[in-house]
């Protein structure tokens, strides 16, 4: 079980904020097309994506995901860190980009044989 | 048509009596950004232009613009802009008297230009940044296609915010009708390309199933349908509503829009299918995906569209488990 709060750790990434930090993160999608995510993101998930906007934790709260990773250092307009907040979704920035972000964090959960 | 055309090089001419327009595509709202993204100076800009060939002499272009009521002519060999004879070349013309002598030798020929592909925010730049009232425009084959005009880019501007606020007008309207309905039937607003507010209908909805001992996969199904409905209004659509109707046996949720209507509606079931810009895409939207997304979480599916009407209706049936939760709880 791997916490938020341990995978911030780990791979080093930027607290915009937090959410329930001590929650684990139990599987992650990575993709753009927010559809996309709304269609194969899975409950108590996280989101390793580049869409730095509200419409991100939207669809993160609408499945339950409770983590966003945005990556190659995107920094997310004012709003969106607002409604996570609202919403007690972890907003996590990486300076790597998606594919980087996604082994690293496999390797973390488990996923990788 | 009368075209007006002015082209100085001494920009100082203008720079204290013009201001800039103030809308642009970083702080202005949504609407007005997708739309100067989205309308190309193609369509704002004049085309029937009054020009001359190269050997007219100064004073028979100044004869044409008093004549033709015009304050530049621009020059062209065969459709390519070679310059543009202003009211000021004129004058200097008359004052310095070489009048009679032919126009290549005394034009403006260090224009700038634009191109007819690109979107009006293009434009308003350049408008502002240099202060000019007006730029030749040229289309691929470089070929002088049109002039285009502050004027030209403002008058269209109003007509389409007159649009907007005309359909905000329409929806606000229909809001306060549909007030003191039950509460197992939520209507909600959905603005045309509003970002800022999409997934509040969704939410909502959600957390109305929530309350209830539905298991989290059907919760999850009337998430994914209703977000797409909300989604496919905000992106395509002129404005609409989602409805959900809350029954004991399932939930309804209805996406109905005020056009424009899907063209072809086979293709736009089928994934990958999409007619959004590319600024919405940018977004993460518009991949082809939301109608079929709809469509496979929905027990029962139904679409039907005309230019006027959208309306999409997706059936969430509870399982013989559900119920059994439900009845119990009442």
């Amino acid at each position: 079980m791997v916490t938020i709060e341990q995978v911030q750790q780990k791979l080093n990434l930027k607290v915009l904020t937090m959410g329930e930090g001590s929650t684990p993160i139990s599987s992650a999608y990575t993709s753009d097309l927010l559809s996309d995510v709304m269609a194969n993101g899975e409950e108590g998930g996280a989101l390793i994506t580049i869409q730095g906007h509200k419409n991100s934790v939207a669809v993160a709260s609408l499945i339950g995901l409770n983590t966003i990773i945005l990556c190659n250092g995107r920094l997310p307009a004012d709003d969106m860190v607002e409604a996570a907040e609202e919403e007690s979704i972890a907003i996590l920035v990486s300076q790597e980009n998606q594919f980087t972000v996604s082994y690293k964090l496999a390797a973390l959960l488990g996923l990788c044989n | 048509m009368v075209i007006l055309i002015v082209v100085h090089l001494n920009i100082s001419v203008y720079t204290h009596c013009m201001q800039t327009i103030p809308i642009n595509t970083y702080n202005s709202p949504t609407i007005i950004s997708e739309l100067i993204m989205r309308l190309k100076i193609k369509d704002v800009m004049t085309r029937s232009l009054i020009s001359v060939p190269m050997g007219t002499t100064m004073r028979e272009v100044q004869k044409l613009m008093r004549e033709k009521r015009i304050t530049g002519v621009p020059v062209v060999d065969n459709k390519r802009l070679l310059g543009i004879v202003s009211m000021d070349d004129i004058i200097q013309a008359l004052d310095f008297g070489y009048i009679e002598e032919k126009v290549e030798d005394h034009m403006s020929s260090n224009l700038i230009l634009l191109d007819e592909d690109m979107p009006i925010s293009f434009a308003i730049k350049y408008f502002d940044r240099y202060r000019y009232h007006r730029f030749p425009v040229l289309n691929k084959e470089k070929e002088l296609a049109g002039i285009v005009t502050t004027r030209d880019i403002i008058t269209r501007l109003l007509w389409e915010i007159n649009n907007e606020v005309d359909s905000l007008e329409r929806e606000n309207l229909a809001v306060a009708s549909s007030e003191g309905i039950s509460l197992e039937h939520q209507v909600y607003p959905v603005r045309k390309l509003d970002f800022e507010n999409a997934g509040h209908a969704s939410t909502e909805i959600k957390k109305t199933l929530k309350q209830s001992d539905l298991f989290p996969r059907t919760i999850r199904r009337a998430a994914i349908a209703s977000y797409e409905l909300e989604m496919n209004i905000v992106v395509h659509s002129n404005g609409g509503t989602i409805t959900a109707q809350y029954f004991p046996d399932k939930v309804i949720i209805i996406g109905e829009d005020t056009g424009p209507g899907i063209e072809n509606l086979d293709e736009a079931l089928k994934q990958g299918y999409s007619t959004a810009t590319e600024w919405i895409r940018s977004l993460g939207f518009g991949a082809g995906m939301g109608l079929p997304n709809v469509k496979s979480v929905s027990d029962d599916f139904s679409i039907t569209s005309t230019p006027e009407k959208t309306i999409v209706k997706s059936t969430i049936l509870f399982s013989e488990n559900e119920k059994k939760n439900l009845d119990k709880r009442s």
